[in-house]
Protein backbone atom coordinates (compact mmCIF):
# COMPACT_ATOMS: atom_id res chain seq x y z
CA UNK A 1 0.00 0.00 0.00
CA UNK A 2 1.30 3.21 -1.33
CA UNK A 3 0.97 5.83 1.42
CA UNK A 4 1.85 9.20 1.82
CA UNK A 5 3.08 10.79 5.24
CA UNK A 6 0.19 11.93 7.24
CA UNK A 7 1.71 14.93 7.97
CA UNK A 8 2.23 16.40 4.30
CA UNK A 9 -0.21 19.30 3.42
CA UNK A 10 -1.33 20.46 0.27
CA UNK A 11 -3.56 23.52 -0.76
CA UNK A 12 -6.19 23.52 -3.70
CA UNK A 13 -3.99 24.94 -6.37
CA UNK A 14 -1.52 22.38 -5.99
CA UNK A 15 1.06 24.00 -3.09
CA UNK A 16 2.64 20.99 -1.34
CA UNK A 17 4.57 21.38 2.16
CA UNK A 18 6.21 18.73 4.09
CA UNK A 19 6.90 20.02 7.20
CA UNK A 20 9.41 17.26 8.43
CA UNK A 21 11.93 19.11 6.01
CA UNK A 22 10.73 22.37 5.50
CA UNK A 23 10.68 21.56 1.89
CA UNK A 24 7.65 22.77 -0.59
CA UNK A 25 6.75 21.63 -3.87
CA UNK A 26 4.75 22.58 -6.81
CA UNK A 27 2.15 19.96 -8.34
CA UNK A 28 0.27 20.36 -11.56
CA UNK A 29 -3.54 19.91 -11.07
CA UNK A 30 -3.40 15.83 -12.30
CA UNK A 31 -0.91 15.38 -9.57
CA UNK A 32 -2.32 17.33 -6.67
CA UNK A 33 -5.98 14.89 -7.82
CA UNK A 34 -3.42 12.15 -7.24
CA UNK A 35 -2.17 13.12 -3.86
CA UNK A 36 -5.17 13.85 -3.05
CA UNK A 37 -6.78 10.82 -3.59
CA UNK A 38 -4.03 9.18 -2.32
CA UNK A 39 -4.73 11.03 1.20
CA UNK A 40 -8.01 9.97 1.27
CA UNK A 41 -7.15 6.11 1.08
CA UNK A 42 -7.44 5.11 -2.58
CA UNK A 43 -4.84 2.54 -3.54
CA UNK A 44 -2.55 3.22 -6.88
CA UNK A 45 -5.47 0.76 -8.35
CA UNK A 46 -7.92 2.59 -7.25
CA UNK A 47 -6.26 6.11 -8.30
CA UNK A 48 -5.46 4.56 -11.86
CA UNK A 49 -8.97 3.87 -12.63
CA UNK A 50 -10.22 7.35 -11.32
CA UNK A 51 -8.07 9.13 -13.44
CA UNK A 52 -8.40 6.87 -16.54
CA UNK A 53 -12.44 7.46 -16.13
CA UNK A 54 -11.92 11.23 -15.78
CA UNK A 55 -8.84 12.10 -18.42
CA UNK A 56 -8.72 11.33 -22.48
CA UNK A 57 -5.88 9.11 -21.94
CA UNK A 58 -4.86 5.31 -23.06
CA UNK A 59 -3.44 3.09 -19.97
CA UNK A 60 -0.48 2.34 -21.15
CA UNK A 61 0.20 6.27 -21.31
CA UNK A 62 -1.25 6.55 -17.55
CA UNK A 63 0.25 3.83 -15.80
CA UNK A 64 4.01 4.68 -16.85
CA UNK A 65 3.01 8.01 -15.78
CA UNK A 66 1.49 7.61 -12.69
CA UNK A 67 4.43 5.39 -11.88
CA UNK A 68 7.07 8.01 -12.58
CA UNK A 69 4.90 10.47 -10.42
CA UNK A 70 4.70 8.20 -7.52
CA UNK A 71 8.82 7.54 -7.83
CA UNK A 72 9.03 10.89 -7.55
CA UNK A 73 7.29 11.29 -4.27
CA UNK A 74 9.41 8.74 -2.91
CA UNK A 75 12.29 10.54 -3.99
CA UNK A 76 11.05 13.62 -2.22
CA UNK A 77 10.61 11.69 0.73
CA UNK A 78 6.90 12.02 0.64
CA UNK A 79 5.15 8.51 0.81
CA UNK A 80 5.76 5.74 4.36
CA UNK A 81 6.84 2.61 2.31
CA UNK B 1 -19.43 13.08 -20.90
CA UNK B 2 -16.46 14.32 -22.50
CA UNK B 3 -13.32 13.15 -20.76
CA UNK B 4 -10.87 16.12 -19.77
CA UNK B 5 -7.66 16.74 -21.33
CA UNK B 6 -4.86 14.75 -20.49
CA UNK B 7 -1.34 15.81 -19.13
CA UNK B 8 1.13 13.48 -16.84
CA UNK B 9 1.49 14.36 -13.29
CA UNK B 10 4.48 16.52 -12.18
CA UNK B 11 5.47 17.70 -8.83
CA UNK B 12 8.38 20.44 -8.67
CA UNK B 13 10.52 21.46 -5.55
CA UNK B 14 10.56 25.14 -4.70
CA UNK B 15 14.19 26.12 -4.58
CA UNK B 16 14.47 29.27 -3.12
CA UNK B 17 17.26 30.60 -4.77
CA UNK B 18 18.85 34.20 -5.65
CA UNK B 19 15.71 36.18 -7.84
CA UNK B 20 16.06 36.40 -11.23
CA UNK B 21 16.92 40.67 -11.47
CA UNK B 22 16.16 40.39 -15.30
CA UNK B 23 12.49 38.93 -14.26
CA UNK B 24 12.81 36.86 -17.29
CA UNK B 25 9.67 35.15 -18.90
CA UNK B 26 9.55 31.35 -18.10
CA UNK B 27 6.98 30.62 -20.26
CA UNK B 28 7.58 27.99 -23.06
CA UNK B 29 6.94 29.73 -26.35
CA UNK B 30 4.76 28.00 -29.29
CA UNK B 31 5.98 27.60 -32.69
CA UNK B 32 3.26 25.53 -34.52
CA UNK B 33 3.82 27.33 -37.91
CA UNK B 34 6.63 28.28 -40.06
CA UNK B 35 5.97 31.33 -42.92
CA UNK B 36 2.08 29.79 -41.95
CA UNK B 37 2.61 26.31 -43.42
CA UNK B 38 1.55 23.95 -40.34
CA UNK B 39 4.54 21.78 -39.04
CA UNK B 40 2.38 18.76 -38.33
CA UNK B 41 1.48 18.97 -42.38
CA UNK B 42 5.32 19.30 -43.34
CA UNK B 43 6.09 15.93 -40.75
CA UNK B 44 3.30 14.37 -41.55
CA UNK B 45 4.34 14.79 -45.63
CA UNK B 46 8.52 14.60 -44.53
CA UNK B 47 8.65 12.51 -41.63
CA UNK B 48 11.00 13.61 -38.71
CA UNK B 49 13.91 14.61 -38.23
CA UNK B 50 14.31 17.39 -41.16
CA UNK B 51 15.54 21.10 -41.68
CA UNK B 52 13.58 23.76 -42.58
CA UNK B 53 14.81 26.62 -44.63
CA UNK B 54 13.07 30.04 -44.95
CA UNK B 55 13.57 31.62 -48.52
CA UNK B 56 11.46 34.90 -46.84
CA UNK B 57 13.26 34.95 -43.68
CA UNK B 58 16.72 34.91 -46.02
CA UNK B 59 15.75 38.05 -48.45
CA UNK B 60 14.43 39.80 -45.32
CA UNK B 61 17.75 39.31 -43.21
CA UNK B 62 20.22 40.36 -46.50
CA UNK B 63 17.85 43.41 -47.15
CA UNK B 64 18.21 44.66 -43.64
CA UNK B 65 22.16 43.85 -43.78
CA UNK B 66 22.50 46.06 -47.28
CA UNK B 67 20.45 48.75 -46.55
CA UNK B 68 22.31 49.33 -43.21
CA UNK B 69 25.87 49.58 -44.42
CA UNK B 70 24.59 50.73 -47.96
CA UNK B 71 22.59 54.07 -46.16
CA UNK B 72 26.15 54.68 -44.60
CA UNK B 73 28.48 53.73 -47.39
CA UNK B 74 28.22 54.95 -50.87
CA UNK B 75 29.79 51.35 -52.27
CA UNK B 76 29.07 48.08 -50.10
CA UNK B 77 29.51 44.32 -51.47
CA UNK B 78 28.53 41.07 -49.61
CA UNK B 79 29.63 38.23 -50.09
CA UNK B 80 28.03 35.24 -49.14
CA UNK B 81 30.09 32.75 -47.26
CA UNK B 82 29.64 29.16 -48.29
CA UNK B 83 30.96 27.50 -45.57
CA UNK B 84 28.25 28.85 -43.58
CA UNK B 85 25.75 26.85 -45.91
CA UNK B 86 26.14 26.11 -49.42
CA UNK B 87 23.12 24.19 -50.26
CA UNK B 88 22.22 25.46 -53.40
CA UNK B 89 19.11 26.82 -53.18
CA UNK B 90 20.20 28.86 -50.40
CA UNK B 91 23.56 30.36 -52.15
CA UNK B 92 21.30 31.36 -55.33
CA UNK B 93 19.46 33.16 -53.01
CA UNK B 94 22.13 35.44 -51.66
CA UNK B 95 23.39 35.66 -55.32
CA UNK B 96 20.05 36.52 -56.44
CA UNK B 97 20.02 39.27 -54.22
CA UNK B 98 23.51 40.76 -55.39
CA UNK B 99 25.73 38.43 -52.91
CA UNK B 100 28.96 37.36 -54.39
CA UNK B 101 31.01 33.88 -53.50
CA UNK B 102 33.19 33.71 -50.38
CA UNK B 103 34.44 30.33 -50.98
CA UNK B 104 37.29 28.58 -48.97
CA UNK B 105 38.12 25.63 -51.05
CA UNK B 106 37.99 23.79 -54.50
CA UNK B 107 34.90 22.39 -53.51
CA UNK B 108 33.54 25.69 -52.52
CA UNK B 109 34.42 27.34 -55.63
CA UNK B 110 32.65 24.45 -58.04
CA UNK B 111 29.80 25.55 -56.37
CA UNK B 112 30.06 28.86 -56.51
CA UNK B 113 30.69 28.50 -60.41
CA UNK B 114 27.49 25.89 -60.79
CA UNK B 115 25.36 28.52 -59.02
CA UNK B 116 26.18 30.87 -61.92
CA UNK B 117 28.62 33.57 -59.97
CA UNK B 118 31.56 34.23 -62.21
CA UNK B 119 35.25 34.04 -61.45
CA UNK B 120 35.67 37.87 -60.91
CA UNK B 121 32.55 37.71 -58.00
CA UNK B 122 34.76 34.88 -56.24
CA UNK B 123 36.70 35.50 -53.07
CA UNK B 124 38.55 32.77 -52.33
CA UNK B 125 39.97 32.58 -48.52
CA UNK B 126 41.56 30.22 -47.10
CA UNK B 127 44.62 27.93 -46.55
CA UNK B 128 44.41 25.05 -48.44
CA UNK B 129 44.41 25.86 -52.39
CA UNK B 130 45.34 23.58 -54.44
CA UNK B 131 47.46 23.80 -57.26
CA UNK B 132 44.69 23.35 -59.78
CA UNK B 133 42.09 25.32 -57.54
CA UNK B 134 44.90 28.46 -58.06
CA UNK B 135 45.23 27.61 -61.68
CA UNK B 136 41.29 27.75 -62.21
CA UNK B 137 41.22 30.98 -59.78
CA UNK B 138 43.83 33.17 -61.49
CA UNK B 139 42.51 32.39 -65.19
CA UNK B 140 38.90 32.92 -63.97
CA UNK B 141 40.53 36.34 -62.58
CA UNK B 142 39.35 35.69 -58.89
CA UNK B 143 40.04 37.42 -56.10
CA UNK B 144 43.22 35.06 -53.87
CA UNK B 145 43.15 35.91 -50.37
CA UNK B 146 46.84 35.21 -49.48
CA UNK B 147 47.55 33.23 -46.31
CA UNK B 148 50.99 32.49 -46.07
CA UNK B 149 54.34 33.33 -47.45
CA UNK B 150 54.49 29.84 -49.04
CA UNK B 151 51.42 30.74 -50.79
CA UNK B 152 52.45 33.62 -52.11
CA UNK B 153 55.58 32.36 -53.63
CA UNK B 154 53.82 29.20 -54.94
CA UNK B 155 50.95 31.58 -56.49
CA UNK B 156 53.32 33.64 -57.94
CA UNK B 157 55.25 30.50 -59.73
CA UNK B 158 51.91 29.40 -61.33
CA UNK B 159 50.80 32.97 -62.45
CA UNK B 160 53.98 33.44 -64.23
CA UNK B 161 54.32 29.98 -65.99
CA UNK B 162 50.40 30.83 -66.88
CA UNK B 163 52.08 33.90 -68.19
CA UNK B 164 48.76 35.61 -66.36
CA UNK B 165 48.24 38.45 -63.91
CA UNK B 166 46.81 36.76 -60.54
CA UNK B 167 44.59 39.24 -58.85
CA UNK B 168 45.11 38.81 -54.75
CA UNK B 169 44.26 40.64 -51.68
CA UNK B 170 46.42 40.30 -48.37
CA UNK B 171 44.44 38.60 -45.95
CA UNK B 172 45.35 40.28 -42.40
CA UNK B 173 45.10 39.27 -38.81
CA UNK B 174 45.68 42.53 -36.42
CA UNK B 175 45.21 43.52 -32.55
CA UNK B 176 41.05 45.00 -32.50
CA UNK B 177 40.74 44.51 -28.46
CA UNK B 178 39.03 41.22 -28.19
CA UNK B 179 40.01 37.66 -27.19
CA UNK B 180 40.99 35.16 -28.44
CA UNK B 181 43.08 37.44 -31.32
CA UNK B 182 42.83 34.90 -34.71
CA UNK B 183 46.97 35.07 -35.74
CA UNK B 184 46.48 31.96 -37.48
CA UNK B 185 45.03 33.12 -40.59
CA UNK B 186 46.80 35.45 -42.79
CA UNK B 187 49.87 38.16 -42.02
CA UNK B 188 49.79 40.32 -38.79
CA UNK B 189 49.36 43.55 -39.38
CA UNK B 190 51.36 44.75 -35.48
CA UNK B 191 54.54 43.13 -35.86
CA UNK B 192 55.10 44.50 -39.46
CA UNK B 193 54.57 41.19 -41.36
CA UNK B 194 51.41 42.02 -43.11
CA UNK B 195 53.58 45.23 -44.51
CA UNK B 196 56.68 43.22 -45.52
CA UNK B 197 54.21 40.84 -47.97
CA UNK B 198 52.68 44.11 -49.14
CA UNK B 199 55.77 45.40 -50.24
CA UNK B 200 56.54 42.11 -51.77
CA UNK B 201 53.41 41.68 -53.67
CA UNK B 202 53.53 44.73 -54.99
CA UNK B 203 56.50 44.77 -57.03
CA UNK B 204 55.25 41.47 -58.17
CA UNK B 205 55.14 41.07 -61.86
CA UNK B 206 52.48 38.32 -61.81
CA UNK B 207 50.50 39.98 -59.27
CA UNK B 208 48.22 42.58 -58.86
CA UNK B 209 46.52 43.79 -55.46
CA UNK B 210 43.41 44.05 -55.55
CA UNK B 211 42.73 44.42 -51.78
CA UNK B 212 42.78 43.93 -47.93
CA UNK B 213 40.90 41.29 -45.87
CA UNK B 214 40.64 41.31 -42.41
CA UNK B 215 38.61 38.35 -40.72
CA UNK B 216 39.10 39.10 -36.19
CA UNK B 217 36.80 35.94 -35.21
CA UNK B 218 33.38 35.03 -35.29
CA UNK B 219 30.09 35.62 -32.92
CA UNK B 220 31.70 38.68 -31.85
CA UNK B 221 29.02 40.97 -30.16
CA UNK B 222 31.90 44.21 -29.37
CA UNK B 223 31.14 45.71 -32.31
CA UNK B 224 33.56 48.57 -30.75
CA UNK B 225 36.35 45.94 -32.82
CA UNK B 226 35.23 46.53 -35.73
CA UNK B 227 35.93 50.32 -35.75
CA UNK B 228 39.30 49.58 -34.75
CA UNK B 229 40.00 46.97 -37.41
CA UNK B 230 38.13 49.87 -39.93
CA UNK B 231 40.29 52.29 -38.76
CA UNK B 232 43.73 49.73 -39.18
CA UNK B 233 42.92 48.58 -42.39
CA UNK B 234 42.05 52.19 -43.89
CA UNK B 235 45.23 53.22 -42.55
CA UNK B 236 46.96 50.28 -43.99
CA UNK B 237 45.65 51.10 -47.52
CA UNK B 238 46.78 54.95 -47.02
CA UNK B 239 50.33 53.98 -46.52
CA UNK B 240 50.12 51.99 -49.42
CA UNK B 241 48.74 54.57 -51.55
CA UNK B 242 51.72 56.87 -49.87
CA UNK B 243 54.15 54.36 -51.11
CA UNK B 244 52.91 53.06 -54.05
CA UNK B 245 50.45 55.53 -55.49
CA UNK B 246 48.40 52.33 -55.34
CA UNK B 247 44.81 52.19 -54.00
CA UNK B 248 43.07 49.66 -53.24
CA UNK B 249 39.74 48.32 -54.84
CA UNK B 250 38.26 46.76 -51.99
CA UNK B 251 38.46 46.38 -48.04
CA UNK B 252 37.14 43.11 -46.91
CA UNK B 253 36.13 43.55 -43.10
CA UNK B 254 34.83 39.97 -43.06
CA UNK B 255 32.21 38.24 -40.99
CA UNK B 256 31.90 37.28 -37.52
CA UNK B 257 28.37 39.33 -36.66
CA UNK B 258 26.45 37.68 -33.98
CA UNK B 259 23.51 35.56 -34.38
CA UNK B 260 20.79 35.57 -32.42
CA UNK B 261 21.57 32.36 -30.55
CA UNK B 262 22.74 32.45 -27.25
CA UNK B 263 25.80 31.10 -26.46
CA UNK B 264 26.56 28.44 -23.69
CA UNK B 265 27.62 29.99 -20.35
CA UNK B 266 25.68 33.46 -21.61
CA UNK B 267 23.87 35.26 -18.80
CA UNK B 268 21.57 36.71 -20.93
CA UNK B 269 19.38 35.19 -24.11
CA UNK B 270 21.75 36.46 -27.51
CA UNK B 271 18.47 38.05 -28.83
CA UNK B 272 18.80 40.60 -25.73
CA UNK B 273 22.57 40.83 -26.06
CA UNK B 274 23.60 40.63 -30.16
CA UNK B 275 24.32 43.65 -31.92
CA UNK B 276 21.68 44.39 -34.90
CA UNK B 277 23.09 45.38 -38.24
CA UNK B 278 23.16 48.76 -37.83
CA UNK B 279 25.27 48.93 -34.43
CA UNK B 280 27.65 46.91 -37.10
CA UNK B 281 27.65 49.05 -39.83
CA UNK B 282 28.03 52.53 -38.26
CA UNK B 283 31.38 51.92 -36.29
CA UNK B 284 32.57 50.38 -39.89
CA UNK B 285 31.70 53.00 -41.73
CA UNK B 286 31.89 56.13 -39.19
CA UNK B 287 35.67 54.72 -39.09
CA UNK B 288 36.63 54.26 -42.61
CA UNK B 289 34.52 57.68 -43.43
CA UNK B 290 36.83 59.89 -40.92
CA UNK B 291 39.93 58.35 -41.94
CA UNK B 292 42.20 59.76 -44.62
CA UNK B 293 40.76 57.62 -47.48
CA UNK B 294 40.18 60.21 -50.38
CA UNK B 295 36.69 60.59 -50.70
CA UNK B 296 36.63 60.35 -54.07
CA UNK B 297 38.48 57.18 -54.45
CA UNK B 298 36.75 55.26 -51.18
CA UNK B 299 37.34 51.32 -51.92
CA UNK B 300 34.24 48.77 -52.27
CA UNK B 301 33.17 47.74 -48.70
CA UNK B 302 33.33 43.68 -48.36
CA UNK B 303 31.83 41.67 -45.79
CA UNK B 304 31.10 38.18 -45.57
CA UNK B 305 28.46 37.81 -43.52
CA UNK B 306 27.23 33.99 -42.70
CA UNK B 307 26.21 33.14 -39.51
CA UNK B 308 23.67 36.32 -39.07
CA UNK B 309 22.44 36.52 -42.49
CA UNK B 310 20.96 32.88 -42.57
CA UNK B 311 20.41 31.96 -39.03
CA UNK B 312 16.92 32.84 -38.48
CA UNK B 313 15.72 31.43 -41.04
CA UNK B 314 16.77 27.31 -40.72
CA UNK B 315 14.57 25.77 -38.78
CA UNK B 316 14.61 21.97 -37.34
CA UNK B 317 11.70 19.51 -36.63
CA UNK B 318 11.86 16.81 -34.53
CA UNK B 319 10.01 14.07 -32.38
CA UNK B 320 10.07 12.88 -28.67
CA UNK B 321 11.29 9.55 -28.66
CA UNK B 322 11.17 9.07 -24.97
CA UNK B 323 10.89 10.58 -21.68
CA UNK B 324 12.94 9.09 -18.79
CA UNK B 325 14.09 9.81 -15.52
CA UNK B 326 17.73 10.16 -14.24
CA UNK B 327 18.64 9.08 -10.75
CA UNK B 328 19.00 12.44 -9.07
CA UNK B 329 15.10 13.03 -10.04
CA UNK B 330 15.92 15.05 -13.11
CA UNK B 331 13.83 14.23 -16.29
CA UNK B 332 15.06 13.46 -19.26
CA UNK B 333 13.58 13.85 -22.70
CA UNK B 334 14.74 11.79 -25.95
CA UNK B 335 14.57 13.71 -29.19
CA UNK B 336 15.26 12.07 -32.53
CA UNK B 337 17.31 15.21 -33.44
CA UNK B 338 21.11 14.38 -32.49
CA UNK B 339 24.30 16.54 -32.33
CA UNK B 340 25.22 14.44 -35.36
CA UNK B 341 22.84 16.83 -37.73
CA UNK B 342 23.14 19.77 -35.11
CA UNK B 343 26.76 20.62 -34.41
CA UNK B 344 25.93 24.15 -33.27
CA UNK B 345 24.33 22.41 -30.10
CA UNK B 346 28.26 22.24 -29.18
CA UNK B 347 28.16 26.41 -28.79
CA UNK B 348 24.73 27.41 -28.47
CA UNK B 349 22.05 26.90 -25.71
CA UNK B 350 19.27 26.16 -28.32
CA UNK B 351 15.65 26.47 -27.99
CA UNK B 352 13.79 23.47 -28.23
CA UNK B 353 10.19 23.89 -27.95
CA UNK B 354 6.37 22.08 -28.56
CA UNK B 355 4.20 22.73 -31.78
CA UNK B 356 1.30 22.70 -29.38
CA UNK B 357 0.63 22.98 -25.55
CA UNK B 358 -1.52 21.76 -23.31
CA UNK B 359 -0.56 24.20 -20.03
CA UNK B 360 1.67 26.04 -18.85
CA UNK B 361 3.10 23.42 -16.57
CA UNK B 362 6.99 22.58 -17.38
CA UNK B 363 9.85 20.48 -15.67
CA UNK B 364 13.31 21.02 -15.27
CA UNK B 365 14.80 18.32 -18.00
CA UNK B 366 17.63 17.68 -19.76
CA UNK B 367 17.46 16.95 -23.81
CA UNK B 368 19.23 14.25 -25.33
CA UNK B 369 19.49 13.01 -29.12
CA UNK B 370 19.14 9.41 -30.30
CA UNK B 371 22.52 8.53 -30.78
CA UNK B 372 24.33 5.96 -28.27
CA UNK B 373 27.18 8.68 -27.12
CA UNK B 374 27.03 10.23 -24.03
CA UNK B 375 27.99 13.92 -25.75
CA UNK B 376 24.55 13.48 -27.38
CA UNK B 377 23.41 16.26 -25.22
CA UNK B 378 20.93 18.93 -27.13
CA UNK B 379 20.06 20.49 -23.72
CA UNK B 380 21.92 20.66 -20.58
CA UNK B 381 18.50 21.28 -18.16
CA UNK B 382 15.78 23.59 -19.69
CA UNK B 383 12.29 24.07 -18.31
CA UNK B 384 10.41 22.15 -20.82
CA UNK B 385 6.91 21.40 -21.13
CA UNK B 386 5.23 17.91 -20.55
CA UNK B 387 5.64 16.32 -24.07
CA UNK B 388 4.44 12.77 -24.29
CA UNK B 389 6.19 10.30 -26.85
CA UNK B 390 5.73 11.19 -30.69
CA UNK B 391 5.36 14.78 -29.90
CA UNK B 392 6.81 17.31 -32.34
CA UNK B 393 9.45 19.69 -31.61
CA UNK B 394 11.18 22.75 -33.44
CA UNK B 395 14.69 23.92 -33.04
CA UNK B 396 14.81 28.01 -34.40
CA UNK B 397 17.96 29.46 -35.91
CA UNK B 398 19.75 26.89 -37.07
CA UNK B 399 20.24 27.70 -40.68
CA UNK B 400 23.99 28.59 -39.61
CA UNK B 401 26.95 25.94 -39.71
CA UNK B 402 24.59 22.94 -39.58
CA UNK B 403 23.72 21.95 -42.85
CA UNK B 404 27.62 21.90 -43.56
CA UNK B 405 29.12 20.79 -40.61
CA UNK B 406 26.47 17.89 -39.90
CA UNK B 407 28.05 14.50 -39.87
CA UNK B 408 27.06 11.34 -41.14
CA UNK B 409 27.21 9.48 -37.95
CA UNK B 410 25.15 6.55 -36.51
CA UNK B 411 22.47 7.63 -38.53
CA UNK B 412 21.91 9.23 -42.27
CA UNK B 413 21.71 12.86 -42.67
CA UNK B 414 17.95 14.65 -43.08
CA UNK B 415 16.17 16.06 -45.77
CA UNK B 416 16.28 19.75 -46.16
CA UNK B 417 13.26 21.59 -47.23
CA UNK B 418 12.99 25.21 -48.44
CA UNK B 419 9.94 27.26 -48.09
CA UNK B 420 9.68 29.92 -51.00
CA UNK B 421 7.88 32.95 -50.96
CA UNK B 422 4.89 32.17 -52.10
CA UNK B 423 4.92 29.12 -48.87
CA UNK B 424 5.32 26.81 -51.45
CA UNK B 425 7.40 23.80 -50.20
CA UNK B 426 10.42 22.28 -52.08
CA UNK B 427 12.94 19.45 -51.08
CA UNK B 428 16.33 21.32 -51.86
CA UNK B 429 18.12 17.67 -50.43
CA UNK B 430 17.12 14.84 -50.29
CA UNK B 431 17.37 12.24 -47.04
CA UNK B 432 20.82 10.23 -47.89
CA UNK B 433 20.47 6.52 -48.30
CA UNK B 434 22.03 3.51 -46.79
CA UNK B 435 22.77 2.87 -50.77
CA UNK B 436 24.78 6.07 -51.20
CA UNK B 437 27.23 5.58 -48.78
CA UNK B 438 27.69 1.79 -48.76
CA UNK B 439 28.43 2.42 -52.64
CA UNK B 440 31.68 4.04 -51.81
CA UNK B 441 33.28 1.30 -50.56
CA UNK B 442 35.15 -1.30 -51.65
CA UNK B 443 35.76 -4.80 -49.70
CA UNK B 444 39.43 -6.49 -50.81
CA UNK B 445 38.71 -9.89 -52.61
CA UNK B 446 40.47 -11.54 -49.30
CA UNK B 447 37.62 -10.40 -47.02
CA UNK B 448 34.94 -10.81 -49.44
CA UNK B 449 33.78 -14.62 -48.61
Amino acid sequence: MMKLKRNIAISENGFLFNPETGDSFLLNPIATEIVNFLREGNDVADVKQLLFDRYEVDVVTLEKNIEDFLEMLQHHELLDR
Amino acid sequence: MKKLDYERPIINKVNAGMPDKFGMGTRVPIISHIEELAIKDIMAQYGSPLYVISESCIRKTYRQAQRAFASRYPRVQFAWSYKTNYLNAVCKIFHSEGAWAEVVSGFEYSKAIENGISGDQIIFNGPEKSKEDLERAINDGAMIHLDSLDEFYFLGELAHKLNKTAKVALRINLDAGIYPQWDRFGFNLENGEAWHVLNRVMIHDSMELLGLHTHMGTYITAVSAYAIAAKKMADLAIRLFRKFNHSVKYLDLGGGFASKNTLKGAYLPGSDTCPSFDDYAEVITSALLASELPPDRLPLLILESGRALVDDAGFMLGSVLANKRLVDGRRATVIDIGVNMLFTSFWYEHDVLPTQMKSDQTENTTIYGPLCMNIDVIREAVQFPLLQRGDAVVIPRIGAYNMTQWMQFIKLRPPVLLIDEDRNLHLIRKKETYEQFNNMEDVPEHLKT
